[in-house]
């Protein structure tokens, strides 16, 4: 590295340059209807920045072949970059080892195979698995899948008014049938931080196990899952600025192995025979069929992309979004911020005088910005709310305050029409 | 700046979107169908008395949804009272036509039919067709006895 990089790289350590960030993101740079793209969306999925891009054409520009198959070089070269992109993320989440990053299509897929796997190996009829109000359905609907094949026992942590989780009732659901607790990280649809750490103590204090749906965790917290003290952590990658198709789920590698294979197929197994078959240890075991090879490079430059950044550099910027749009949106006259949870992350959902989300969420595209419109796959939460939707603007490390603002200008058109 | 939006979310759309008329569960009904839209969770019930000559004697619906298709369903339920069955079918064709086809309008010869043109603005905004049509494809199926629908 040349001196002026070395230098370069303190300077942005020190000062959170948002537009030099967002010069790194072809797509942001564009109109819609005429107005600047104002991109609030990245909750359900984040931008891309050049450098993940980059590494995808790359891999498919040179060095693209199948994984863990060929003698030739070319397989060879993939297999290390793939593998590469395990090591890039065990470091990404403080893995001890790479061998506990298992490779899946995104949280959904990685919360299915605990359902399934871990079903299967530890779940009697009559056990308990814990979750919470404020999941998103991807935490839902695989433990209700379960309770109907496996007569396990679905209880429900209650949040507060606020969107907090209610810590007291959750110790209260604890005993001795608890076998899991599935909880997120942060809530997609109103921006709770949830104390995983004190919720994994206590689990643990019962023998429960602990899974972790770190979707809309990891672009905005670091994520140390020793220090968490969790059993699983699933993520995707196409909500931390990399590709679609990708996710992670962490695992005690001991746990892990403990498991049964999720899916049978080429890739997983030791040796097969027309009577029986072994499987390879985890994470492979875990991996049948050929993987998303490219996507896994392209989270893995990605991952390089946010800690280039600094994870505690993107966090300080995005809570100072948060703290600004809270405080903007709060003044406007009819708007209802939903979630006001003391530890949020920068999600912010509202509703505004009588307009339906979808009125809402034309409108603010009309206007060039970008939100979600809807229940965000959490109508549980929604119903807490006694809400059926809300709008919802989700920020990433490339918005800007002037977005807020055009966020603002546009919220005066429902204004104007619904006020 | 934002024509196409003022088009769309006119006084008459904002007025029916918010405070819709027949608005309830209709007791006598002879038919009903539940419709949805899966993409943002509309449920609508709709709820039709045909009379043994085949005219709508009534039409009300329940649910909750966005100002469109509230709008919509508003003033179907108003414009279908008193048309024979087979007029409301044709009536739901040419609506259909409005929200799709540049340059169309409905005929006020048509006994009040020309009212709907205020939801012709929907076109210019392709992912909200559905919410204008929601309505109208579950009183089509409630018309053809199917007690559910969907718009997907």
């Amino acid at each position: 590295m040349k001196t002026a990089d070395v230098l370069e790289g303190a300077n942005s350590m020190l000062a959170f340059d948002v537009e030099r960030v967002r010069a790194d993101f072809p797509i942001l740079h564009q109109e819609i209807y005429g107005r600047p793209l104002v991109y609030l969306d990245n909750g359900a999925s984040a931008q891309c920045p050049r450098p993940v891009i980059d590494s995808m054409s790359e891999v498919y520009e040179t060095i693209y072949a199948n994984v863990h198959r060929g003698v030739h070089h070319l397989s060879q070269r993939s297999t290390d970059a793939y593998e590469g992109a395990r090591e890039k993320v065990a470091r990404f989440v403080n893995a001890e080892s790479s061998d506990e990053i298992v490779f899946a299509r995104g949280t959904t897929e990685a919360i299915n195979l605990v359902a399934d796997s871990f079903g299967r190996a530890f779940l009697e009829p009559g056990d308990e698995v814990v979750i919470s109000h404020m999941e998103h359905h991807s935490n839902i609907v695989p433990w209700q899948l379960l309770r109907d094949r496996a007569g396990i026992v679905l209880k429900v942590i209650p949040i507060d008014d606020s969107g907090n989780l209610m810590m007291e009732a959750y110790q209260e659901l604890l005993g001795p049938r608890t076998k899991l607790v599935a909880i997120t990280h942060v809530a997609n649809s109103i921006g709770t931080i949830v104390p995983v750490k004190e919720v994994a103590r206590l689990a643990h204090a019962v023998g429960a196990k602990v899974l972790v749906d770190g979707a809309q965790a990891v672009p905005h917290l670091q994520v140390d899952v020793q220090d968490l003290g969790v059993d699983f952590y699933a993520f995707s990658s196409h909500k931390l600025y990399g590709p679609t198709g990708i996710g992670v789920l962490w695992g005690r590698l001991d746990l892990l192995n403990a498991l049964p294979p999720y899916q049978g197929g080429g890739d997983m197994i030791q040796r097969v025979t027309l009577e029986k078959s072994e499987f390879k240890a985890a994470p492979h075991r875990f991996e049948a069929g050929t993987p998303a090879i490219v996507e896994a490079v392209g989270l893995g430059a990605a991952i390089d992309y946010v800690t280039g950044l600094g994870l505690d550099n993107i966090a300080a910027h995005e809570h100072g979004i948060l703290a600004y749009v809270t405080a903007k949106l709060s003044a406007i006259e009819g708007l209802e911020i939903v979630g006001t949870a003391e530890d949020k992350a920068a999600i912010v959902s509202f509703t505004m005088f009588n307009a339906h989300a979808h009125d809402i969420g034309t409108i603010l595209d009309r206007a060039g910005v970008a939100v979600r419109a809807g229940h965000h796959c959490a109508e549980p939460t929604m119903d807490r709310f006694g809400l059926a939707a809300t709008a919802r603007a989700s920020f990433g490390l490339y918005n800007t305050r002037e977005e807020v603002d055009l966020l603002v200008e546009g919220l005066m058109l429902v204004k104007e029409f619904f006020g | 700046m934002f024509d196409e939006l003022r088009q769309l979310y006119q006084e008459v759309i904002l007025d029916h979107g918010t405070q819709p008329r027949n608005h309830h569960a209709l007791a006598d009904a002879t038919c009903r169908a539940d419709g949805s839209n899966p993409v943002c969770g509309d449920m609508l019930t709709v709820y039709l008395k045909v009379a043994p000559d085949g005219t709508v004697a009534d039409a009300a619906f329940e649910g909750k949804g966005c100002a469109i298709s509230m709008a919509s369903a508003s003033l179907m339920t108003e414009l279908v009272k008193g048309r024979t069955v087979t007029a409301v079918e044709a009536l739901f064709r040419s609506f259909h036509r409005l929200c799709t086809e540049d340059g169309y309008v409905l005929d006020d010869a048509e006994e009040d039919a020309d009212r709907l043109n205020v939801l012709a603005g929907v076109r210019e905004f392709p992912v909200r067709v559905k919410c204008a049509t929601l309505a109208w494809h579950t009183m089509n199926a409630a018309m053809s006895g199917n007690a559910e629908t969907s718009t997907e």
